[in-house]
């Protein structure tokens, strides 16, 4: 036992957690961080996977970081550096031409028709007008609707007045969209095959859900949160993701944040029903006046509180959440650029999408339902090394990839066999758009949510920590009874991707966390 | 498909029957049956006033097997059940009964029942309701299994002053040393019984646990062993009056399953029902602690309160007044023939119920077609009507 | 020549209900209708002689107990009865059973899995509570959440009421049932497969939604929120078929002096100075009256009996927009015999009731899957049903009638009409299903009515075969329904009105849409209400 009683211990130092923590000793707090891995950072890491190839082993893109936080966190000043901004979509064609770029609201090239793009414009208009409205709910704690203080009040007033705001017009069609499925509101807005493809995968990305289930308009809004943040298009940082947990230690230690690596949690202990301390694996107890975790709430719960220490209504909603990842990385090192066919080596380092169409995507899907591996996966690539030279040999490159759908639950599970035949379907899947790529390839790695999970130490190694489905979102974040940050154990609180609003690097959830917890 | 064929009485048939059928068809002699949990049950044998004076006087004898029963087994059993129940299961020896109730979250009753420690780490669940899910999403954390043992355990409750006698004649020594809560394993025919000193008439009584094959000649011996001691069994209606006249509540009647409940607040907790004394705080976690703190801190939302009815017409189904409000409903109420007083059991609205108030029944009966509304006083009372000495005495009193 | 006061397009049971309530406030109506026979989709025909098919809409739940009470239903014939039962076939020999009887039922689930059985009254309660929060709504207009008139204010303040009642808890329980898939929602509860596809076939009945769509799980709740005598969610059969229920509908209306015209197809809906001034019919023969009430899907009403100049610009847009993929066939068959299924003797309970051939929720996915490719089903989920062994009118003594409501079968096979030989495939593919599991079934088949949704659009004049005129999903429901700013039944013209199952709440043989829009036309027209309002506390 260590002597020193700490005002908050926060368990994982993934985005989140390092974003909460900078905040609480903002506010003068003590506070500890304690990191299972070696590094910092989480899901935002560069690791080097062949000798002198690195990669951003989790998230690849930076596209929604909240604009507040990079201010209050002086993040600039502690080192955020850019490797690229506002880079284009480009919706790959198989038929090796008229790709479609997307920049922003834009579109352009390929067969695209001048009423698409216009059309295009006019609906991510719309939509941004929407998700201004959702942004003002997701930057505070998600509100209780019956047994709500003046804080929720408030949140729901302005909620109800900014809805108003839209206009009638407006309004009706937020209630009308903002529970469909991405694929009827594309049908009713658009007719290329192929930007209706690519912006159909951004909606599903990182979930269980095909563009045909009901949901994913949803989904999609809370990925244009990015471009209301003013991200134009995706980003990357100088050295990979990595830098994002450096610059976020380094804000951290600067307000007296105190970091441990290799410090696992093992358990969080209570005295009744509330949390007093943290054991770590060395058998270390450390104690605190607030435990957060960023852990997400399955591994809270179950592993950490442990499901015999709350009550068993609470351990039901527990087991209940749906958090089972459905999209595997893809890291391939490269001898050579790759040469994908109609794009040039500035369009290369693009983000590039792979997503022909809704069916092609739909299809893809249809498999994962079924615990089985897409045979025709739906992609999204990035050759950061084009921007940035320091995460390869020269001449040398590295390619990144999502693969759009990789079930957890494999119904064979996820074998060595079962790896390598989903690695060959994902490098097939490029090779139809890069044909000499298999050529180039030195080293490879494919990420299943196994492996995910196991890394970060995330449940079902889902994204954002539990699926972004409208029945777990808000104040059914990540399940009732367990909303706002708080749970059932007093002092013990959720600051990660699992609480409201959801996972994504855009750091929310920290932060509204730590406000929580300041509320005290 | 297969198990088809496992399952002698499947659905083929309505209703099922229990391991001592054949006798209780030859008792009942005026077929007057109800359903229970599926089983073919006599409501009454011969006369209910009859039926129910043996409880009181000799022996009665009721056919319990229905009951729900589940075996609790593994390394986590006992503190399983300390998290599901609100007592303290530690504390619970070996050989031991303890009447629980288990709440969910929200801290409203889920059921009650009885537990039986048979061994340090098992235990046998005797619930009204059948309550597998909840039990089993308990269960996650916890090294323990959890077995529906309904069906393959046969029980009768064999109740009243001779009883102990009764049970002695079967050659069943040492009877009259059980405490009180306590159980004993006996040798009958070969196979072993379990026989422990519980019940659910407030009275002497004792509830005998076997194996379905046991039952018949269980049965036969017991009422040859009866014979001089007017032993007779008894049905449903009569265990109702005994049951209300030593104040225990009923699951479904007295209070709705938490886990059953559609209309929000139809719930009540153990401080809701006067059950508070079953709630120990002092464990760290069961299901209901928090919300169960919370309220007895503020205070809960209902009162459940014993009434001596002025009269002697039932107040069942009754609104209680309280200075022309209504303020409660009745849960149970009857006649009770031995302490010849009229009781209702009833769930008031908090504050109502505090001393001094004056609490009216309002009752409806009919004499010939002729309704009649009466106000009937009520008094609160604390204690049971009937509580017999021998109910708790050890040695049992050997009539 | 004469002018009526109203006309109702579509002698359907909602255009008949809003007719009937308009002649009771003592209009004059007339009812017009396309085909030789009244009741849309709520028909019996004797398509095989001595048999009597109820072709499209074969059960009955929905029928809102306030009309049939108010307009004399059973007076005019009407008499409904509930059936029990029910059983779900599986692959490998086995079956699951669902007993009307409570004991029988929890054993019967028992002996898939005990837990279950437990979890079945909890899943049955918790799906109450969501059932009791809706059906005080269904005879209720919705209210326009953009709208600030004093109406809506107050419709949302009830709405608000009643969501309040639920709890913090139990109403984020109820937005988690709204959004949820029926599987996902399932999964919860169980974990036999059987039971929970059992089950799941309410959650997608009539509904381009697979079991693991989200929002498949407020479809079940359209299902189970109808009653039989106050039994919720319990289902019944009209004696003599369907047919039975527009009769008596049709009946009530006369008796108020109302005049229905059969063989009368209107063509277009007349509108002078922004004003409904009456219909053409096809053949040119005009009626006229100052209201005229849409009982066609929202579809045909604003894009193939409105002319687009008579029509603001949205609404056409919205129209076009609005979504009625079909997701069902049916097949009706007569039989020589009572066939004999696998494992259960005949004259069980089980095969009184709905039986079903899908055993997972994994077959019933991959169904939808088909659908989505835009082909039917090859291993269909099959919603199955023998009137006759309860219903004596159905066929003649010792012969029976079976109706099979199939899903998937998709409006369009690969973005074009269905052919002949696709139907006459699709029909074998369910056969073929049934004969899996009786092996006498095909030979006491004497005839057989196969129907995709391409046959029901022709006959029936639901769009792309429909059966809901208009999907549940959640851009259609309650004030989205059919558009938002047109769900209190008000068409966009002034006079005209939509009274369908395009409109709140939706389909099924529920006669709400047609009683809540002959509320509105009354209000308009400042005639005392005498449409009832909901039953307390079901």
């Amino acid at each position: 036992m260590t002597d020193k009683k700490y005002d908050a211990i926060i368990i994982g130092a993934g985005h989140n957690g390092l974003i909460c923590a900078n905040y609480l000793a903002k506010s003068g707090k003590s506070v500890l961080v304690l990191e299972a891995n070696a590094t910092v950072g989480g899901a935002a890491c560069t690791r080097e996977f062949a000798p002198g190839f690195k990669v951003s082993a989790g998230a690849q893109w930076l596209y929604q970081l909240n604009p507040t936080i990079v201010s209050d966190l002086k993040l600039i000043a502690h080192g955020l550096v850019y490797a690229a901004q506002d880079l284009d979509s480009i919706a790959l064609n198989p038929n090796g031409q008229q790709h479609i770029s997307i920049h922003g609201s834009h579109a352009s090239g390929g067969d695209l028709s001048e009423q698409d793009a216009h059309q295009f414009a006019a609906l991510q208009g719309q939509l941004l007008r929407f998700v201004r409205v959702l942004d003002r709910v997701f930057n505070r704690r998600p509100p209780k609707l019956i047994e709500s203080d003046w804080h929720d009040k408030l949140t729901l007033a302005r909620l109800g007045i900014d809805m108003k705001m839209l206009g009638k017009e407006d309004m009706s069609e937020m209630l009308r969209v903002g529970l469909i499925n991405i694929y009827d509101l594309l049908n009713e807005h658009l007719d290329n095959p192929l930007l209706k493809g690519a912006l159909s995968l951004d909606a599903v990305l990182g979930s269980h859900m095909g563009p045909r289930s009901p949901n994913t308009v949803f989904t999609y809004l809370y990925r244009l949160l990015g471009q209301h943040y003013r991200f134009n298009g995706p980003a990357l940082l100088k050295g990979g993701m990595g830098q994002l947990a450096d610059v976020l230690l380094h804000s951290a230690q600067h307000q007296g944040v105190e970091v441990r690596t290799n410090s696992a949690v093992i358990t969080i202990n209570l005295n009744a029903d509330s949390a007093k301390s943290v054991t770590l694996g060395n058998g270390d107890t450390i104690v605190a006046n607030s435990i957060v975790s960023n852990a997400d709430p399955k591994t809270t719960f179950t592993k950490l509180v442990g499901l015999r220490n709350i009550e068993a209504g609470f351990s039901r909603r527990v087991q209940v959440i749906r958090m089972n990842g459905n999209a595997a990385k893809l890291h391939l090192a490269l001898e050579g650029l790759p040469d994908f066919t109609g794009l040039n080596a500035q369009q290369t380092g693009a983000r590039l999408l792979i997503a022909p169409d809704m069916k092609y995507v739909e299809r893809a899907f249809n498999h994962a339902k079924y615990g089985e591996l897409s045979p025709a996966p739906a992609m999204d690539i990035s050759i950061p090394t084009v921007h940035d030279g320091s995460l390869a040999p020269a001449g040398k490159h590295v390619l990144s990839a999502t693969v759009q759908y990789a079930p957890y639950a494999l119904k064979d599970g996820w074998t060595e066999a079962q790896k390598q035949l989903a690695q060959k379907v994902a490098i097939d899947t490029i090779a139809q758009y890069a044909p000499r790529i298999k050529e180039q390839i030195r080293a490879a790695e494919y990420l299943s949510p196994a492996d995910l999970e196991q890394q970060f130490n995330t449940h079902g190694g889902h994204w954002h920590h539990g699926e972004i489905s409208l029945d777990q979102v808000l104040m059914m974040r990540p399940t009732p009874g367990c909303t706002q940050y708080r749970t059932p154990v007093d002092n013990l609180y959720l600051c990660g991707a699992g609480a409201h609003p959801g996972g994504g690097l855009m750091g929310l959830a920290g932060k509204n966390a730590a406000e929580e917890i300041l509320r005290g | 498909m297969n198990e088809l064929s496992a399952l002698p009485q499947h659905t083929t048939q309505m209703m099922l029957h229990t391991p001592f059928h054949s006798r209780v068809v030859e008792a009942c002699e005026i077929n007057e049956w109800s359903a229970w949990q599926g089983y073919t049950t006599p409501s009454s044998y011969t006369n209910v006033e009859f039926e129910y004076f043996a409880i009181r006087s000799n022996t009665g004898v009721f056919d319990l097997t229905p009951m729900t029963k589940y075996r609790i087994t593994g390394a986590d059993a006992e503190a399983y059940l300390d998290r599901l129940l609100t007592r303290n299961i530690a504390k619970l020896a070996v050989n031991r009964v303890a009447y629980i109730v288990m709440c969910n979250d929200a801290g409203d009753v889920i059921d009650d029942g009885t537990v039986f420690r048979l061994a340090d780490n098992e235990f046998r669940l005797c619930t009204q309701e059948r309550v597998l899910d909840w039990m089993m999403w308990s269960a996650a954390g916890f090294d323990v299994e959890v077995i529906d043992e309904t069906a393959d355990v046969a029980a009768l409750a064999i109740q009243g002053p001779t009883s102990c006698r009764v049970l002695r004649n079967m050659g069943f020594a040492g009877m009259e040393n059980l405490k009180p809560f306590g159980m004993q394993t006996f040798e009958f025919n070969g196979a072993r019984i379990m026989i422990s000193r519980t019940g659910y008439t407030g009275d002497l009584g004792y509830e005998a646990w076997m194996a379905p094959e046991q039952a018949e000649s269980f049965w036969d011996a017991l009422f040859e062993a009866g014979k001089l001691r007017g032993i007779r069994a008894f049905g449903s209606e009569a265990l109702d009056i005994a049951r209300i006249e030593a104040g225990y509540l009923a699951a479904g009647v007295d209070f709705v399953p938490a886990e059953q409940i559609v209309r929000n607040g139809r719930g009540r907790s153990p401080l809701e029902l006067g059950l508070g004394w079953l709630v120990d705080f002092n464990k760290p976690v069961f299901s209901g602690r928090k919300a169960l703190l919370k309220q007895k801190e503020y205070g809960p939302r209902y009162r459940f309160v014993k009434l001596s009815v002025e009269g002697n017409k039932p107040a069942e189904h009754s609104f209680i007044y309280c200075r022309g409000k209504a303020v409660g409903t009745v849960t149970s109420a009857g006649w009770c023939p031995t302490a010849k007083t009229n009781v209702a059991l009833a769930s008031l609205e908090m504050p109502y119920g505090r001393p001094g108030d004056e609490l009216e029944a309002e009752i409806y009966y009919m004499r010939e077609l002729h309704w009649t509304r009466l106000m009937a006083k009520c008094t609160i009372i604390t204690k049971p009507v009937w509580e017999p000495a021998r109910r708790l005495q050890t040695p049992a009193p050997d009539a | 020549m004469k002018k009526y006061d109203a006309i109702v397009i579509g002698a359907g049971h909602n255009g008949l209900c809003n007719a009937a309530y308009l002649a009771k406030s003592g209009l004059d109506v007339l009812v017009l209708e396309k085909n030789s026979y009244i009741g849309g989709a709520t028909v019996s025909r004797e398509l095989h002689k001595d048999w009597t098919y109820s072709n499209c809409s074969y059960v009955c739940s929905l029928l809102r107990p306030e009309i049939t009470r108010d307009l004399e239903l059973p007076r005019h014939g009407l008499q409904v009865q509930p059936y029990g039962g029910g059983v779900t076939f599986c692959k490998n020999g086995d079956y699951f059973g669902n007993y009307d009887d409570h004991e029988r039922q929890q054993r019967e689930i028992a002996r898939h899995s005990k837990r279950d059985a437990n979890a079945y009254d909890r899943y049955a309660a918790d799906v109450m509570k969501q059932t009791r929060l809706i059906r005080p709504f269904l005879m209720r207009t919705p209210p326009d959440p953009t709208s600030l008139k004093p109406r809506d204010l107050k419709e949302l303040m009830h709405l608000a009421k009643a969501f309040g009642e639920m709890g913090e808890e139990g109403l984020a329980d109820t937005l988690r049932f709204w959004t949820m898939s029926i599987g996902d929602f399932l999964d919860e509860y169980f974990e036999t497969d059987v039971l929970k596809a059992h089950l799941a076939g309410s959650g997608i009945i009539g509904t381009a939604l697979g079991v693991y769509s989200p929002g498949s799980a407020y479809v079940l709740l359209h299902h189970y929120m109808g009653d039989v005598d106050g039994t919720v969610g319990a289902w019944g059969f009209a004696r003599g078929g369907m047919g039975a229920v527009s009769a008596a509908l049709a009946s009530s209306f006369q008796s108020f002096g109302g005049d229905i015209k059969c063989d009368a197809e209107v063509g277009q809906i007349m509108v002078k100075n922004g004003k409904t001034t009456g219909v053409a019919l096809s053949n040119g023969d005009e009626y006229h009256a100052d209201i005229v009430v849409s009982n066609l899907d929202p579809k045909r009403t604003f894009l193939n009996i409105m002319a687009e100049s008579d029509l603001p610009a949205d609404v056409v847009k919205k129209a076009r927009n609005f979504k009625i993929r079909g997701s069902s066939g049916k097949l009706n068959i007569a039989l020589d015999g009572m066939p004999t299924f696998e494992g259960i003797e005949n004259g069980s309970i089980l095969l009184k009731g709905d039986m079903h051939f899908s055993d997972s929720l994994e077959r019933m996915e991959r169904a939808y899957d088909d659908w989505k490719d835009e082909t039917w089903s090859k291993d269909p989920y099959l919603d199955m049903l023998i009137p006759s062994q309860i219903d004596p009118t159905m066929a003649p003594p010792g012969k029976h009638m079976m109706t099979v409501f199939v899903q998937y079968a998709p409006p369009y096979i690969d973005g074009r009409e269905w052919t002949d030989e696709e139907r006459d495939q699709f029909g074998e593919s369910v056969i073929q299903q049934i004969a899996n599991h009786s092996p006498d079934f095909r030979d006491l088949i004497l005839h057989c009515e196969v129907r995709t949704p391409r046959e029901l659009e022709n006959e029936v004049g639901l769009t792309e075969g429909n059966i809901f005129m208009g999907e549940l999903t959640f851009d259609q429901l309650l004030f989205n329904r059919p558009f938002p700013g047109y769900a209190q039944y008000r068409g966009p013209v002034k006079g005209m009105y939509m009274c369908s199952s395009g409109t709140h709440p939706g389909g099924g043989v529920m006669a709400a849409p047609g009683a809540n829009a002959a509320r509105e036309i009354l209000q308009d027209l400042r005639r005392p209400n005498i449409v009832p309002g909901a039953y307390a506390d079901d």
